[in-house]
């Protein structure tokens, strides 16, 4: 065909020139990515995923519940899970037994209302085990345990205009600064009323461990973990969640995350 | 189809776009995809994850002496990937990632942005998939174009002796699919696409609680997560052979079928990609 000097040289160029289109090509995403509009536009799949979702789940149809035998050897915690990321008060509440602990309740709702824990205890309780799906890929089985929320929700009873539940928590991310960045996340009353979502105070049989978020956490089983709020502090109930934090309805979606995770 | 002297209409508007936002959704899905991969490099079977045990982990470790290295493990074997996988540079430095930054979208690590692209694009892939079987089956694509008879079926040798000397026949056989292409193109639409599609819908919490079936079809959900980063990888390797095949058949003729329709029957592939 042709000497080995110039196919080398030839195999050269393509490969440098496949390089740099890949190299171009590439760029031009990094690019789009970092332009907000473009971003938003991509984003806008979001809705309809969410849209969809909605319209082929059945608001009742439950997370699969599984064997206590499905139980995992190792439950991997993740987001703050010690005093890296959680005030002193609450590792110093935690030592005393979260007995000082309370839970508020307020916002659009009839009859606000603050829980101590021997109170959640008293209310009727669901068990299930489930499945914890990470946004990073990885599962967990657990057994959870605690009063529905819809229980609390009925309790206090909600306005008219209620549209969204707020969770706002103790810990902040990405390391505690004393109130910079508290934790908090939000649902809507589809997922609110779900019979699943409960708010945990048990895992596995056990008093909720400090790394799982004690002494209570949200379950919201149709959604990925990062929904599922640790060391509550306060349930807020609102018709627009666009001026609390950075707006986007918690703190992975103001890092960009979606704010419906059901995929 | 029509065919007129020493060229023929091969593709239809139809197929023709659909192949082409086809082309640039696996780029961005299989980009993305290792992106998204990256935030947690390891696979399982079953339901759940047993961190200790997964069937494959891409990470980055130490060699004895304390040289920084990539390492990925397969079933129980470990190799050293450093470079590629685990451990690669990424704008000039050094950094512990699984699939190096050329191959992620985007290229520094960024699990949301990452996300967001495959979504979007999961969507496009999704409808553009559904919109090509709409057409392939009322047009009748599917089952003239597609599916093999008796008589495909009877060439396969000679097809195969074509494919192995790269000449892939000449003249009137190159006016319709022959007998590997046909198969080799039904199993990526019927079989590999749907794969990846539902594989990729049970890695869904809220999907799961609708059609909870099909965790038990694909041995719960991080069995699926392997089944769709395996199935990509088959897709991956259709994808090189594909352009090779393209490449050896005649790059531009190729190119020129599935932009414009019209493909020619008399070039012979040596003179055009020498």
């Amino acid at each position: 065909m042709t000497n080995g000097r110039w196919l080398y040289s030839r195999r050269r160029f393509l490969a440098a020139s496949a390089a740099g289109t890949a190299g171009l090509v590439l760029g031009g995403c990094d690019r789009l990515s970092s332009a907000p509009t473009f971003r938003e536009f991509l984003a806008g799949a979001e809705g309809l995923t969410e849209r969809v979702h909605r319209a082929l789940l059945w608001r009742g149809a439950l997370a699969r519940e599984y064997r206590v035998a499905d139980i995992s050897r190792t439950f991997r915690a993740n987001g703050s899970q010690d005093a890296y990321n959680l005030p002193p008060e609450h590792i110093e509440l935690g030592q005393r037994g979260f007995s000082d602990w309370r839970l508020v309740v307020d916002g659009l709702v009839l009859r606000p209302a603050r829980f101590s824990l021997p109170e959640l205890r008293a209310l009727p309780a669901r068990t299930q085990i489930t499945r914890h799906d990470c946004v990073e890929g990885w599962s967990c089985i657990g057994s959870w345990t605690g009063p529905s929320l819809s229980t609390i929700l009925d309790r206090v009873g909600l306005l008219a205009n209620a549209r969204f539940v707020v969770f706002h928590c103790a810990d902040e991310l990405p390391r505690y600064i004393r109130g910079v960045n508290p934790y908090y996340e939000s649902i809507d009353l589809i997922d609110a009323f779900h019979p699943q979502t409960i708010l945990a105070y048990e895992m596995n049989g056990a008093p909720l461990s400090l790394a799982h978020g004690a002494p209570l956490r949200l379950r919201v089983e149709r959604q990925l973990g990062y929904k599922m709020a640790k060391f509550l502090t306060r349930i807020e109930v609102v018709d627009r969640f666009d001026r609390i934090g950075r707006g986007r309805g918690g703190t992975w979606e103001d890092d960009g995350y979606e704010w419906y995770a059901g995929i | 189809m029509a065919t007129t002297k020493g060229r023929t209409y091969r593709y239809s508007l139809p197929v023709r776009v659909s192949h082409w936002l086809n082309a640039l959704c696996l780029a961005i899905l299989v980009m993305s995809g290792l992106q998204i991969f990256n935030a947690h490099p390891a696979l399982y079977w079953g339901e759940d994850s047993e961190f200790d045990r997964p069937l494959f982990s891409i990470s980055a470790g130490r060699a004895t002496g304390g040289r920084a290295i990539g390492i990925t493990r397969v079933f129980g074997w470990s190799f050293e990937t450093t470079g590629v996988l685990g451990r690669s540079t990424l704008k000039g430095r050094a950094v512990q990632r699984a699939f190096p930054g050329w191959s992620t979208l985007p290229s520094e690590q960024d699990l949301a942005t990452g996300r967001v692209w495959h979504f979007f694009f999961a969507w496009l892939f999704v409808l553009n998939g559904l919109a090509y079987l709409a057409y392939s089956l009322s047009s009748r694509h599917l089952s003239r174009d597609l599916l093999p008879s008796r008589e495909h079926w009877k060439r396969l040798g000679h097809v195969w002796r074509g494919v192995l000397i790269a000449a892939l026949g000449r003249g009137e056989d190159r006016a319709q699919y022959n007998v590997i292409q046909r198969v080799t193109y039904l199993v990526v639409i019927l079989v590999l696409g749907p794969l990846v599609v539902f594989t990729g819908l049970t890695m869904s919490p809220a999907v799961d609680a609708a059609a909870p079936w099909l965790l038990d079809i694909f041995g719960g959900r991080q069995s699926a997560r392997t089944i769709h980063f395996g199935t990509t990888w088959i897709l991956v390797l259709f994808l090189f052979v594909h352009v090779a095949m393209v490449l050896m058949s005649g790059l531009r003729n190729n190119l020129r079928s599935m932009t414009t329709g019209w493909y020619g029957l008399g070039e012979v592939p040596s003179h055009d990609e020498r």
